[in-house]
């Protein structure tokens, strides 16, 4: 008997977590928006709350869209299961808060989308879990900063909004020696540009509002697990190694075992916390999903057209694009993300702020606005919106100026964004050119 | 609940519940390069439902230290001394794989003991193809990735989980990776040896449940024919949509038709 095939990413992307629904025949994920679901009888009710039956009882806790969306994403991801959330920053709290209390103690990289900046900076400091920022170019910086009490090593696989590439195996070596577990944010690459367990990374969430759904219509996250942690070999883990007694006294690692922190999240973070997804919300994502090969390659394509045509432009200062030879990273990105580097990069229009604004009020093609990951090009000014919490000096180690202007690619002709593009550009260097005179 | 025999330690999940002597028994033999955890549904059921439930880790499996045992024979002398050791005189044993073949070997040869036989995904013989057990005595990846995809059904490599959001194949490869180098491959050969199969199962006493899954192909229903015959008191059961993998792709119907053996092998025994 020859060796299995396994089923293709493709394939996969369209069809895992679901078969046609069996009470209807429809092809299609049906959307199953009810709080709740009839028990068959008083013992089977028992059982599922006693996690002695798999089923569905409550939607804050599981939901049959929302299982299909996480099935799918644990596919694409390579992983053993996945939760779905409310948002991308619901995901990534349910992440730390499973894993983390009060005392302990997060490495993350410095160059993070500024949501995930506020919650490390200023929320979680306030429930005593402390967060040491190091630049994700200095793996040696991610140990140095280890304590007794670190839970998680925190990244994105490119960094918001310099790009920078994150030496995965690196920084899950050095994790996995001192027995803590890497999380990474892959909302910039899915799991078609970069899959993060293949490289060492131990949990990964998403914003499913960017390229996953890739619509722009619903806020969604999701928090796969790769299964492969050795929680209880850490010693680190007491959330996942000892009896719960908010669930049955049950001992995660012990009863569930490469699943214990997806199940403890779900058990304890999805019930208590409650930042699920809706069922609605969960069958736009998987839409997306179904083309996101499709989607994400003309992302890639558009962006890398587009890239070529700001770093030639005379009102452009400097474009930042792992793909770029003069990139930090750039072979770090033909590593780690051999089919592209995602569709949102980040370029400096000369004249700095002034000039920034005048070309993004120039701009009619590209919306103005605080997303990435839409199918229609995005554009925005971090300084003022996405990161405006943070000082010039925090800004300057993220690799944002005044002048930084962050574009996400759409999936428009490429044509016509280089047009709107090269009509903010000329009023930019008007305004410059008035300054001068 | 941890053990000693033959000086080794030796790991039981019982569910969540403590091991009470007076309640009936239940011994859970997983199959080869795995542990207790894929009883975790079935075990807490029983445990929580009058019985001890005992998911095993097998010597040098899971949780359990030890050497490995080379032989089905050797995995069932093992269980009778588990048995003894927790003074355990009746006990159902349901086995699933190599386990099944585990618990056919112990419900056979110490039949007295032996009160119910559930059977998941066995085939007597169990020949393992020379193309996986030379991946397994490698420790190539190769072969867990053979087993886990044969071992799902078509269907479950789609997904589906009754158990929402968790994915099977995924889940399957994450644990036999957490086996040790050269785990794999001694089960395989183990149940690959194995040739007493027809001749125990004429020797068991007590009720048999065999379950067999639809679309597995390593162990298919046409390879338990033969066994069907030789088991005088048996129920069979071919599930559908299944592989090899029964308490991952059908949780629910395993769950059902073992509740149903047991209390029907309770009943024959008070009646008797």
């Amino acid at each position: 008997m020859p060796a299995p095939d396994p089923i293709h990413f493709d394939t996969l992307s369209l069809h895992a977590g679901q078969r046609p629904d069996p009470a209807t025949g429809a092809r299609a994920t049906p959307i199953y928006q009810s709080t709740s679901f009839v028990f068959k009888d008083t013992a089977q009710a028992a059982s599922l709350f006693n996690a002695e039956r798999p089923g569905h009882v409550y939607s804050r806790i599981t939901n049959p869209t929302n299982a299909v969306l996480e099935e799918r994403i644990a596919a694409l991801e390579g992983g053993i299961g996945a939760i779905a959330t409310a948002s991308g920053q619901a995901a990534m709290h349910l992440a730390i808060a499973t894993v983390c209390a009060s005392g302990d103690h997060i490495v993350a990289s410095r160059c993070l989308y500024g949501g995930s900046h506020n919650l490390l900076s200023y929320t979680l400091p306030r429930f005593g879990i402390e967060t040491t920022f190091v630049d994700p170019r200095r793996p040696e910086q991610f140990e140095a900063a280890i304590r007794d009490n670190t839970k998680l090593f925190f990244a994105e696989t490119l960094g918001n909004p310099g790009l920078d590439v994150l030496n995965i195996p690196v920084v899950a070596d050095i994790a996995h020696r001192a027995g803590i577990a890497l999380l990474m944010d892959s909302t910039f690459t899915t799991p078609y540009l970069c899959r993060p367990f293949e490289h060492g990374a131990d949990l990964v969430f998403h914003s499913a509002t960017k390229f996953l759904g890739g619509h722009g219509v619903a806020i969604a996250g999701l928090l796969v697990d790769s299964g492969r942690f050795d929680w209880e070999a850490s010693g680190r883990y007491a959330t996942l190694t000892e009896p719960y007694a908010g669930f049955h006294d049950m001992d995660f690692c012990e009863e569930q075992g490469p699943a214990a922190f997806i199940m403890r999240a779900r058990k304890e973070g999805l019930r208590d916390f409650g930042a699920c997804m809706s069922p609605t919300t969960a069958f736009y994502i998987l839409q997306g999903i179904e083309t996101l090969s499709l989607r994400m390659q003309r992302h890639v394509d558009n962006t890398r057209k587009i890239v070529a045509f700001l770093s030639q432009h005379e009102a452009v200062d400097s474009v930042t694009y792992p793909e770029l030879p003069d990139h930090p990273d750039h072979e770090l990105a033909r590593t780690f993300m051999p089919r592209g580097c995602g569709a949102v990069f980040s370029f400096s229009v000369r004249g700095g702020r002034d000039a920034g604004v005048a070309f993004i009020e120039s701009l009619r093609l590209f919306s103005h606005l605080a997303n990435v990951g839409d199918a229609k090009s995005l554009v925005i000014h971090p300084a003022s919106t996405t990161h405006h919490r943070m000082d010039d000096q925090a800004l300057a180690q993220a690799g944002i100026t005044q002048g930084t202007i962050r574009l996400s690619i759409g999936l428009e002709d490429p044509q016509d964004l280089i047009l709107d593009l090269n009509r903010g550009l000329h009023n930019a260097s008007k305004l410059q050119k008035v300054s001068a005179a | 609940m941890d053990l000693k025999i033959d000086q080794h330690n030796c790991y039981i999940y019982t569910g969540s519940r403590p091991f009470d002597a007076a309640q009936p028994s239940i011994a859970f033999i997983h199959g080869g390069g795995l542990d207790h955890t894929v009883w975790n549904l079935l075990s807490r059921y029983f445990a929580h439902h009058g019985y001890n439930a005992l998911a095993v880790d097998l010597p040098g499996h899971g949780r359990s230290g030890g050497a490995l045992l080379q032989s089905i024979e050797a995995m069932a002398q093992w269980l009778l001394e588990l048995l003894d050791t927790l003074s355990i005189t009746q006990t159902a044993l349901i086995g699933h794989s190599m386990g099944s073949l585990v618990a056919l070997h112990g419900a056979g040869t110490f039949s007295g003991r032996v009160n119910f036989v559930g059977l998941l995904g066995i085939a007597v013989p169990m020949r393992v193809s020379d193309e996986l057990l030379n991946a397994a005595q490698n420790n190539d990846h190769s072969a867990m990735d053979m087993v886990n995809l044969w071992g799902h059904g078509y269907g479950a490599q789609l997904g589906g989980n009754q158990a929402p959001g968790m994915w099977m194949t995924g889940g399957g490869v994450r644990l036999l990776e957490r086996g040790a180098d050269g785990v794999l491959y001694n089960d395989l050969n183990a149940c690959n040896a194995y040739s007493q199969g027809l001749e125990v199962a004429a020797q068991i006493q007590c009720p048999a449940q065999i379950l067999l899954g639809r679309q597995d192909i390593m162990a298919s229903p046409r390879q338990a024919r033969k066994l069907i015959q030789a088991i005088t008191d048996v129920q069979t059961f071919e599930l559908h949509p299944c592989g090899h993998m029964l308490m991952a792709e059908q949780p629910n119907q395993v769950l059902d038709i073992l509740i149903d053996g047991l209390a029907l092998a309770r009943r024959t025994k008070m009646v008797a």
